[in-house]
């Protein structure tokens, strides 16, 4: 492991060192000149140097060896909510970016309600920054999580420039949300089966509106983070397009790392597909792709083949079962089925404190009528 | 008993030069008056030297071209009165607010407090200062000792200790026990009469002091070692009052005053303000000034009140353009017409555009927590007029905060983090002018069964612990909650039925349609039938194919809604 051996060198402190010093021959018995990092590698194509070069006199103040370079410190793990997540990454890592993705119905924002509950309950402020104005406040608070601890960023188009522009030039500037035209466009084609060249065209407005939406993203977050003292920041871009989530620069997510480097807040981005690069230290894939379908259809909602007299208790306050017909007293509503909870599959594919994170588990939730 | 008096001389133009701090190195006069009948009515050394002095007209005041002629302002003068008795207030409690350029402190008993009467006498200039106020103090064991003296310090040169710090003058001095006729022998007899003086007293004063100079009576020791009977025959009382004064042997209680908490600055302005740049460093000076005044009485504020007052440009509104007029919805908080109420006569002299009417604009900043600090304030503030534009010329600015006692706070070291509250609240205003006041909160449920019963209220970093709920204590799987993620606003949908149950779904979202793979349901709900807004539906959860990521081998749930009112079908969310 490369941090190990950088850890150790560092932890000697040995400078660059030739023949002359006693300490080479002590230690290794080798009278010959000796290099270490990059001035090794220089001294084996001397062709590249003239014969005048003195690299003591350049090395040991102008350029920093490999062996003294700082070491990043393990980071500290707080658990994530979820067991079955913590016995196989240790849980999350404070001052780190971590990546969850995974398709839709992947069980990503379940692992998010969890982590903000587990961190609302350490006593800590969280903050989702919302790009598709998704967070169901009710899952929320059945999952655990104080709400009075959560600063929820809705972003959207309704921003109060946009609002400005609208009132001002009507609806023909481009960049209003959705002109009266296309949205009549959209319902028509909803109601009629929804056409090729209407679908085209929503799709288009949808990554206009993706990419408005996501730099709102980045810019609370930047503010969110140069605020500091939040204990978890979540980025919801699981509902944005993978076009527009990819068009981020990897920048922004370096930016966003050393940002939260030295400080407890972990940065927390759900989002169909890795898109930070080797910027986040923990990457989760949720959901198998390679899984059969028809396991996965199974797995999918545990519950989903069990009758109604299986579920009955289960079933919430307010919560009236009814039959096709909507008669209550149907007798034998065997078509009705109660969902009851999901089955997980997550994966570990990059950790910054496993060289081969290879691993993955699978853990069930139940939904907030189940019991 | 030792006595300070706090005196600053030459009053209005003093009150100008704290509203204008860049006038300092200029030569300022004050007009008063009706036009064009203007006087000045006071100067400041720089502009006594050019030659201008009290009584000139404005129109001789202006052959100099490089002096500032500013109106008198009875707003900015109250605003430095206040902060002079919260200097002094902030040193004693027994204040007495003798006149508006005066205040006398009674210092019994504050050596323990502060050091020696030498160091107090320095630290309460040094407070008036930071207030905008450049200040005499004097301390004597009388109070009319401690105002003679303080007044002496600018009319009779440098009769007593002048201590220079730096570029900064320092005037300031203490008169020891028993030397007070000593100490104020050298000065003019002119200061034992108040500055200002109408009608009669100015009359009777003006007799006196000729009569003192007929007799060659320069000074107060010249005063003081005149006979009593013979003075008393000749100038009665007042004359053996005057020479109690000139002895410092006058003694007299202090009536301490109980000042109101009122932290308000005013700025009135020669040229309306058609842009927010040059308002907002109008309001970091007057912020600064409130916030310097605040924390001299140990206070901080939750609530900030800014009132503009603006000229209705009738017919040229248009040239205005760039600062927006508000609409109805802006939220635009008191903006009360003020018609038939002229602006000031000054103003309307200078500004013949301004008629018709004088409208104002009130914006309230209320902070979660106390806080003092004016960049933060500031930047509030701009960004609250950024969203809220007054949409016409300002022509006067006043601003009020709110006095509360300052957040107390004790930290540990084991405790989590917690956002700064002056950083907090800044971020989430930045936050709210980027995606809207309403989009941006904690979340608060609301007592109904209705899906999207929550309303957004403000975030505050200061939330007590709460005891651990026993259903959220053990982070066990049991206690994971399948979420749902919604669609705001819900997608409309087309739904086929089969034996009344959906078995075909077309959406305008390009992955959430097609065959139906699996259902539970219907659950029926219902509510608020006792309003107009009643809502009556029926909640599916289908599975339908993911066509998302064109894998085809994933399946995606979500929750299908019918309307029952309505009709209509709609994907409320999905389960993630």
């Amino acid at each position: 492991m490369s941090s190990a051996v950088v850890s150790t060198s560092a932890a000697q402190g040995r400078p660059f060192f030739f023949d002359d010093e006693p300490e080479a021959e002590s230690s290794c018995g080798d009278s010959r000149p000796r290099l270490s990092g990059r001035a090794q590698l220089d001294r084996r194509s001397p062709e590249n140097h003239p014969k005048s070069w003195i690299p003591s006199k350049i090395l040991p103040s102008t350029v920093t060896s490999a062996s003294r370079l700082e070491i990043r410190p393990a980071p500290e793990m707080v658990p994530s909510g979820i067991p079955a997540i913590d016995a196989m990454t240790g849980g999350l890592p404070r001052g780190c970016l971590t990546e969850i993705c995974g398709p839709a119905s992947s069980g990503r924002t379940t692992f998010l309600l969890a982590a903000l509950a587990a961190a609302t309950r350490r006593g800590e402020f969280c903050t989702v920054v919302d790009a598709s104005d998704a967070l169901d406040p009710h899952s929320a608070a059945s999952a655990g999580v104080a709400l009075d601890r959560l600063l929820w960023v809705r972003c959207g188009d309704n921003s109060p420039q946009r609002h400005r522009v609208t009132e001002k030039h009507g609806n023909q500037k481009e960049g209003c949300p959705i002109s009266r035209a296309s949205l009549a466009r959209e319902v028509g084609a909803g109601e009629r089966g929804l056409s090729s060249q209407a679908a085209f065209d929503f799709d288009r407005t949808s990554l206009r509106q993706s990419e408005r939406r996501l730099e709102q993203v980045l810019r609370a977050t930047d503010l969110l983070l140069e605020s500091g003292g939040f204990g978890l920041i979540v980025l919801d871009l699981a509902d944005l397009p993978p076009q527009a989530a990819r068009r981020i620069p990897l920048t922004t997510w370096f930016r966003f790392r050393r940002a939260i480097e030295h400080t407890p807040t972990i940065l927390l981005a759900i989002e169909p597909q890795p898109i930070a690069g080797s910027c986040s230290s923990l990457l989760l894939q949720l959901g198998s792709e390679n899984e059969p379908a028809a396991k996965r259809r199974k797995n999918a909602a545990h519950g989903a083949s069990r009758g109604l007299g299986m579920e009955d208790d289960a079933a919430p306050e307010g919560r009236k079962k009814m039959n096709a017909a909507g008669d209550p007293n149907f007798a034998e509503p065997t078509h009705v089925h109660l969902l009851t909870g999901m089955d997980i599959n997550a994966e570990l594919i990059r950790s910054r404190l496993d060289r081969k994170p290879a691993h993955s588990v699978r853990f069930g939730s139940k939904t907030a009528w189940a019991g | 008993m030792p006595f300070a008096c706090i005196y600053v001389p030459n009053f209005p133009v003093a009150a100008a030069l704290r509203a204008e701090p860049e006038l300092q190195a200029r030569a300022v006069a004050i007009l008063e008056g009706t036009p064009p009948l203007e006087k000045i009515i006071a100067v400041n050394e720089d502009a006594r030297r050019m030659g201008i002095a009290p009584a000139m007209t404005k129109a001789q005041a202006e052959l100099c071209s490089d002096l500032a002629l500013r109106p008198r302002s009875p707003l900015q003068e109250s605003a430095a009165h206040a902060a002079l008795l919260d200097c002094a207030q902030s040193f004693s409690p027994c204040v007495e607010d003798t006149a508006c350029d005066r205040a006398l402190l009674d210092l019994a008993g504050m050596e323990s407090l502060f050091g020696s009467l030498s160091e107090i006498s320095r630290a309460i200039h040094h407070r008036a200062t930071t207030l905008g106020l450049d200040a005499n103090v004097a301390i004597a064991s009388n109070p009319d000792a401690a105002v003679l003296a303080a007044r002496g310090l600018c009319d009779a040169g440098t009769p007593f200790d002048q201590l220079r710090a730096g570029s900064a003058r320092v005037a300031v001095t203490v008169i020891p026990p028993g030397q007070e006729a000593e100490q104020l022998g050298t000065l003019p007899v002119a200061v034992l009469f108040p500055d200002r003086l109408e009608g009669e007293e100015q009359k009777e004063a003006t007799r006196l002091l000729e009569t003192l100079n007929r007799w060659g009576i320069r000074n107060l020791r010249a005063l003081a070692a005149l006979p009593e009977v013979a003075l008393s025959e000749r100038l009665g009382q007042e004359g053996l009052r005057l020479q109690k004064l000139a002895r410092g042997a006058a003694s007299r209680t202090l009536v301490p005053i109980e000042a109101p908490l009122l932290f308000e600055e005013a700025v009135e302005l020669e040229h309306p303000i058609v842009l927010l740049e040059p308002l907002a460093f109008l309001l970091n000076r007057l912020l600064e000034q409130l916030c310097a005044r605040l924390a001299t009485r140990a206070l901080a504020t939750q609530e900030l009140r800014l009132t503009l007052d603006l000229a209705n440009l009738t017919g040229i509104d248009d040239e205005f353009e760039n600062i927006g007029m508000p609409s109805e919805s802006d939220g635009v908080e008191g903006k009360e017409n003020m018609c038939g109420q002229p602006p000031s006569a000054v103003r309307r002299s200078e500004a013949p555009l301004l008629h018709c009417r004088q409208t104002k604009f009130a914006r309230t900043l209320r902070l979660p927590q106390p806080m003092l600090d004016a960049k933060i304030f500031l930047k509030l503030l701009q960004l609250d007029l950024n969203a809220n534009p007054p949409g016409a010329p300002i022509v006067k600015i006043h601003l009020a905060a709110e006095p509360a006692r300052p957040r107390s706070a004790q930290g540990g070291l084991f405790l989590p983090p917690t956002p700064e509250p002056e950083k907090l609240e800044l971020t989430l205003a930045r936050i709210a002018a980027m995606v809207g006041e309403q989009k941006v909160g904690a979340l608060e449920l609301l007592y109904t069964h209705h899906p999207e019963g929550f309303r957004m209220q403000r975030f505050v970093a200061a939330v007590p612990p709460e005891k651990p709920h026993p259903k959220t204590t053990a982070s066990t799987e049991e206690s994971i909650v399948t979420a749902l993620r919604r669609f705001r606003p819900p997608l409309r949908a087309h739904v086929t039925l089969e034996n009344g149950q959906p078995a075909h779904l077309v959406c305008k979202k390009k992955d959430v349609q097609g065959e139906v793979l699996w259902k539970a349901g219907p659950w029926r709900f219902s509510g608020d039938w006792w309003e107009r807004q009643a809502w009556s539906r029926d909640e599916w959860d289908i599975a339908l194919q993911n066509n998302a990521l064109q894998n085809g081998e994933t399946i995606a749930l979500y929750r299908l809604v019918h309307d029952l009112l309505g009709g209509s079908w709609f994907v409320e969310g999905t389960y993630d």
